[in-house]
Parts: structure tokens; sequence; C-alpha cells
């Protein structure tokens, strides 16, 4: 049994922990690993390396720009097929393994549990692609009638020059749906996180905006950056429905296509996940002056408080009232079950590196168990996730990020909401924060290890340094972390759990956590050859 | 057996040239197969006769995997059996890619059986080595000497440079040499001894100077090689002794490509600026 660190007197300097780590590494690299790991300290404005290339060689936990265009943005939607252009192994590896759930309605079109893919052949790449990507869309209209079709790109479709965009404008001529492209080579970021930004660019280009129906509710806000991994959407529509506030559209957790065409009716946007979504809430912004908030919908207090956030933007005393009720009458479910675990919890200690928002949310939901984030990091977030978005002037454009497309959005003169924009300015002379995200570090303790982009080899060294009691990540790390003896929590896929979500679902990683830390498991799995050796051996070097 | 690859600026006059040194030598009785690499499928056309043959990645597209060595081996003049890779037209999908899946194809059909008693392979590949692709026939060695037919006009000198840096680079890995450079006369002023210039810096030598010939036009309008069409006429006298050059070639050497610098003042020494 390892001894756990006292943690009584604050966090540790992890300063000789960094300087352990980057001593292995050739000089070159050790500088620029350097950049990327800081002794955090709320007070002070400090700056971390985010967003830059990955060192080769490195195993490093990051995906690809397709990965995050297809998978990430609009795999979680229904009713619109996800047709990957390439070999078959982009598309099959892609196939439900992110756990987005959805609820079709009887008679409603869901497409996610298809794969779709060109498959294409040694063939295709000689002589092109674009005449199978053609025979594959008309395949897909005569087998499941689409309303949309997607057309993803792959690496070797960039390679040969593919023009997919021609092909999703021909195609959408010869059916009448909507087929539109994207350039989401694998190769195109440093990360998945390009692909958010393409498939940003391509949803607000061909889909929002398509048709102006009539208000439906009251209250009509979008839900951006919330995927619907194990539930999570599920559990925020109940309070929602509940409270009388009419979701229009969520970007994409149990989405449709259909519903993203008028999300450009709504008066308000919630944003989630900031790194993936960020765009089209800015974007609907400046076409139609839609104000957008930063929420967080990952733990009982920061659900309660996003709610809140939702009841004083509209500023009505009913909503209010059934806001504050619905808080109330949750929190009391919560707190039963928290007075039950928090003292089993309490004092222990947790880290996690996932995703571009993941890792600072969870951190909400820890610290209502008592459990400190010792060390957190992103996988593929930039600057501005970290320190917030007043560092976005200073951020720097480099040839990476430039081969991403910025697309240029006008005020749509007949549907640009000027109330809103008063709404907006008046709330924020009364200390509303909209369009802005504070980022990570100024919520994370003093001395915590922030570190972007974390591969094997620090982690080893981490577990080392600080012996966590749960490590929170994504399959790639899982069992690694597991055999040093250290719970792992996958915080992509949820390990077949959730929701997490909301006050159910923080109910429910209470529980999970409470099983997870409570079991001594994986103290007892000592490796066999760590009492007695399984082979004996030698070697002699001629010199 | 001697496996060549011959490359060039494009409408040099690689297909020419490689053509008639195989006419060349079949004459010197040897058995010869040429392996067009270049989409356009016209580097045997004038041992054909005409621009007949179906292409290797065609038939392959056509037939699927049940291709059949003599679906794309057709035997022209003297009896040089030829092929085509073939490609996508221009601008779409990846021809290199395309050479590399022919020629894995012509290897695993036995083109190379020792039933054939293949004396010489000649490769003739499309313009500068632009990608992987193009670069098939000199890795793995595949082919094992290179020509490149070259003018005294620049770019053909610039090309052919460029293509010593790919030789060199895969010379070092394989067993690639380059055997020399074959001068297809433009008329250029100082020509040969630029040539010869540029060949001795390349640490190569300038195998054969072919002048310029009106016959060879002629030739190729009649869609054959001028040792076919005129036997007797200057001008296959001259791809003879090509052939003959090449059949006795013994310097095979890793090029040393130039500085672009160097390149400019063999030109301002030899040409332009006299």
């Amino acid at each position: 049994m390892v001894k756990k660190k006292d943690l009584s007197n604050g966090l540790p300097d992890p300063t000789p922990l960094v300087e352990e780590i980057l001593a292995k590494y050739p000089t070159k690299i050790a500088k620029k690993r350097k950049k990327s790991m800081l002794a955090n300290d709320p007070n002070e404005d400090q700056e971390i390396q985010a967003n830059v290339r990955t060192i080769p060689g490195i195993i490093t936990q990051r995906g690809c720009t397709y990965a995050g265009c297809k998978g990430v943005v609009l795999g979680p939607t229904r009713d619109i097929i996800n047709l990957v252009h390439g070999p078959i192994g982009c598309s099959f590896y892609a196939w439900l393994t992110r756990r987005n759930q959805t609820h079709a309605e009887e008679g409603e079109d869901n497409f996610i549990p298809y794969s779709f893919s060109t498959d294409m052949q040694d063939e295709n790449i000689v002589f092109g692609g674009e005449a199978k990507l053609k025979d594959a869309i008309r395949e897909a209209m005569t087998l499941f009638n689409p309303k949309a079709i997607g057309i993803f790109s792959t690496c070797p479709v960039g390679l040969i020059g593919d023009d997919v965009h021609a092909v999703a404008r021909e195609m959408k001529a010869e059916t009448g749906i909507n087929i539109f492209g994207f350039s989401c080579e694998g190769y195109r970021g440093v990360s998945q996180s390009a692909g958010h930004h393409i498939a940003n660019n391509g949803v607000f280009k061909h889909v929002v905006g398509l048709n102006d129906r009539e208000r439906s509710g009251k209250y009509q806000i979008n839900l951006l950056g919330e995927y619907n991994i194990g539930g999570d959407a599920f559990e925020l529509e109940r309070l929602f429905e509940e409270a009388g506030i009419t979701l229009l559209s969520t970007f994409s957790g149990n989405s449709t296509i259909k519903s993203m065409e008028y999300s450009h009716t709504a008066d308000f946007n919630l944003v989630m996940c900031h790194r993936s979504i960020n765009y089209i809430a800015e974007m609907m912004e400046v076409k139609y002056g839609i104000p957008w908030t930063k929420v967080n919908f990952i733990g009982a207090d920061s659900s309660a408080k996003a709610l809140r956030k939702v009841a004083d933007f509209y500023d009505d005393p009913e909503l209010t009232a059934k806001v504050e009720e619905i808080i109330a009458r949750e929190m009391k479910k919560v707190k039963k079950v928290i007075d039950a675990i928090k003292p089993k919890t309490e004092g222990k200690t947790a880290m996690m590196f996932v995703g571009g928002s993941r890792a600072h949310h969870y951190q909400d939901l820890f610290k209502e168990l008592g459990v400190t984030t010792v060390s957190a990091g992103y996988e593929f977030a930039h600057r501005d996730d970290y320190e917030g978005r007043k560092v976005i002037p200073n951020i720097k454009i480099d040839a990476d990020s430039r081969n991403i497309e910025e697309i240029e959005v006008k005020k749509d003169e007949a549907l640009f909401r000027d109330d809103l924009v008063a709404k907006k300015a008046e709330k924020e002379k009364a200390g509303y924060a909209f369009s802005d995200y504070e980022g990570m570090m100024p919520e994370m303790d003093k001395n915590s290890l922030v570190l972007d982009d974390v591969n094997h080899w620090e982690t080893e060294k981490l577990i080392e340094f600080y012996k966590p009691d749960v490590f929170c990540a994504g399959i790639k790390e899982k069992y690694v972390v597991q055999k040093l003896g250290v719970p792992l929590k996958q915080l992509h896929s949820y390990d077949y759990g959730g929701p997490y979500a909301g006050f159910e679902g923080a109910i429910n990683f209470y529980k999970e956590m409470d099983r997870m830390l409570g079991t001594s498991i994986w103290k007892l799995v000592d490796a066999p050859w760590k009492a007695e050796p399984e082979i004996v051996g030698s070697f002699t070097i001629n010199e | 057996m001697r496996k060549v690859a011959i490359y060039g600026k494009g409408g040099i006059g690689k297909s020419t040239t490689t053509q008639n040194t195989v006419a060349g030598l079949v004459e010197l009785g040897k058995n010869i197969l040429v392996v067009g690499c270049d989409p356009k499928a016209d580097s045997t056309r004038l041992l054909l006769g005409g621009l007949a043959q179906k292409t290797v990645l065609d038939t392959l597209r056509e037939e699927g995997e049940d291709v059949e060595l003599d679906d794309v081996v057709k035997p022209g003049y003297s009896d040089v059996r030829c092929v085509e890779s073939g490609g996508p037209e221009p601008g779409v999908g990846c021809a290199g890619r395309g050479i590399i899946t022919s020629i894995n194809l012509l290897e695993q059909l036995g083109a190379w059986d020792e039933k054939f008693k293949t004396d010489y392979t000649f490769y003739d590949v499309l313009g500068d080595v632009v990608c992987g692709g193009f670069a098939m026939p000199i890795r793995d060695g595949k082919a094992e000497e290179i020509y490149i037919v070259v003018s005294g006009e620049m770019m053909a000198m610039y090309a052919a440079n460029n293509i010593c840096k790919g030789i060199q680079k895969y010379a070092q890995a394989g067993t690639v040499r380059l055997g020399g450079l074959i001068c297809n006369s433009r008329n250029v002023e100082n020509e040969r001894e630029m040539i010869e210039e540029l060949a001795r810096q390349l640490g190569t030598q300038m195998i054969h100077f072919v002048p310029r010939d009106n016959m060879v036009q002629q030739a190729e309008i009649h869609r054959n090689t001028v040792i076919e069409f005129a036997p007797e006429h200057n001008q296959a006298g001259e791809y003879r002794s090509l052939a003959k050059a090449i059949d006795e070639n013994e310097m095979f050497v890793i090029p040393t490509p130039l500085e672009i610098e160097q390149l400019e003042k063999l030109l301002i020494d030899f040409g332009i600026a006299n």
C-alpha cells in the first residue's frame, strides 16, 4: 500500500515533479513540453501552451480532425446520414464509440445505429473516388430516404483531391435534399479541435437558418456543446421541460438536423463545451443577435447555477419561481445522497485529463464530494479554455490554425434581434456575464499542476507523485492507469454508466465514486513478478 | 536481366527515345519488356504501331482481380513485350498510386518469369519525380539503372538535376544507379559541350548525343520507330549507337546533384550569355 500525501496544508509544489518529468526528455522536447505545464496560481495571470503540435512518438491522448468533425459534433445527430468518404476503418472505428444516446419518436428517422462509408479501395484512390461517393449517396437515398446527408473526408480524400463539396452540390440538385461536405481530413489540425471548428462552420453555413418557423414557446433556448453521453441530455431536457423552457435544439446531443434548421429563432444560447462549439455561438450572435452564456450542468450546484442563469436572463417572476421550486426539490434529493457519501470521499484526490471542457466541469462534481483535484489538463483545448476568453486577442495564430477556414458572418437584417441586443446590454450592466468563459485555471487550487496534452510517461510520473484516488481519462489510458493500482473513470464514454449531468446525474456520479473510491481491489493487484521473478536471465555486453 | 528506367522533363522525348533504343537493342538480339509508367499510356505506341493497348489499371478495373498476364502484355515490334500502366484522367485520383498498384500486379502475374528470358526491362516514366508513386520504378530495386533524357534547355537541365536528387535518395538505400544522360538535341548552341559538362558535374557521362532530325517526327506520324520506318536513315544509326552504348555501359554512379547556382553558372558559361 502506498502512503497517501498529506494535503492538509494545501497542495505540494509540483516543481520537482515537473523537473523530473522534463529531465528524461531530449533538450528540445523538454523545452517545448515545459511550456505546457505549470503550477497553478489562481491569483495570477499565467500562460500555458496549448493547441500546438503533439511530439511524435510521445503517446498522446489526442484524436484527429475527422474524429472531431464527424464523431464529436455531427455524430450524435440522428436524422442525418453521416457518410464517411474513405477506407472502411475510419468509419468502422468511429461507429457508436462515443455512447451518444438518442431518442427518436415512433416513425422518426434514426441513423445513429448505422455506419455509413464509401469503403474506398485502391482503384478509387487511383482513379478518384467521386463516382463512388455519388453512387453511395444514391444508394443511401434509395435505402433510407434521409432529409440530409453529410459527407466527411478522410485523409486519402484530401491527398487525391476528390472535391466533396462539388459532389455535394451536384447531388443536392439531383436528390433535392440537403447535402453538404466537410474537408475534415484527419491530418488537417493538431488535434480533433480543428474538426470541431470545421463542423461548426459547415453546420452554420448549410443548416442553421433554413427554417424561420413561428415561436413555439415563451422562453426559447438552444443548448450548445452537450453531446448526450450516457443520457446526459435526457436529464437536462427533463429539467427544461418542467421549468417551461423550450429547448429548440441541442448541438448536438439527442438532436435532429430539423431542429438545427430553426435554432436561430432562439432567444438565448447556453454553451456547455466551450471548446467544441463556441464558434456557432459566436456566429449566431453576429448574424441574429442571439447572446450566449457559458454554463456547466455537471455538478448539482453548477446545475442549479446554470438554471438560475437562464431564469435571470428572462427575468420573469413566474419562470424564476418555477426554477427555484425545481432546484429546491432536486437539491433535497441530492443532499440526501451526498450526506451519506461525502464522509467517505472527503479528503480524497482526483486528477483528470480529458476533453476540452470535461477536465474543468467534473472538478465541480468532485468538489461536491470533498475530493480535491490535484492535477488536470485538456486533450485538445486552446489557451482560452485554460486561462479564459480574455486571452483570445493574444493567442498566436500559427500555420496550423490558419489552415482552418474562418467564415465571415454578416448581420441578417431581417431576422436580427435588436431586442436581444438591448436585453444583453441591460443585463450586462447588472453584472451578468455574457460571451465569457473564465477557463479552468482560475477555479483550480494553488499549486495544482495544470498540464496540456498529457502523455503516458507524464501520466506515470504524475501517479507516482500524487498517488491519486481516482484518475479520469479515456479508454486509451484506462488499463495502464489501473495496472498502476489507481481506478480510472472514463469521462468520454462514462464506462457504460451515466447520466452524470444535472441533479439525477450528480447523484449517479456520487454513487459511482462511492463505489470506485471505496473499493480496495486495485491495491490488491500487484503484479506477481513484483514479489518474485518469473524468469531469471543474464546478459553480457561485448565492448 | 538489366532493369532500366528512363526519366526526364515532360515533352523531352523520353518515350520516343526509349522505343527507338529498344528497337536498336532488339536488333542486337535482346528480349525486352517495356513498361509505360504514364497515365497517358503512350509509351508503347511506336512499338505497337498505334495506341491499341488496354492498360493494366483499366483491365484491373474492368476485370476485377481476375487478370491474366496476356490481358495486359501485348507483343509489339519484333516481339518486344509492351505494357501500359495507365492511370486516371488529368486532375483526378492518384496516378502515382496507380503506378505502384500496376507494377505490383505485374510482379504478381509473373511478368518477369524465367521462361520469358527477359534481357531488359524498360520503365518509361512521366516527367519529373513528383511524388512517391513516380519514384516507384527506382525504389525496391525495380529499376537498377537510370538514364535521363535531357536537352540544352534550362528547364530540361533543371528537371534532370531534380531527378538526380531522387536517384541519390534511393541509391543510398538501394541498388539504383545513374547510367548517364541522353542528350536529345534541341539545337541549342554549345549543347553537346554543356550537357557533357553537366554530366561531368553530376558525376556521370553523356552516353549519347542524339541530333535533331525530322525523320523522328515522320516515323512517329506513321506510328513507327525510326529503325522500323527508315532503317537506312542516319537517325536510325544514331539510335543503334545509343542502344549499343547502353548495352556496353559499365558506368553506374550515385549522382551528385548541383546547387541551383552551379546550374545557372553552367548555363551562363556555355550558352545563354555568349
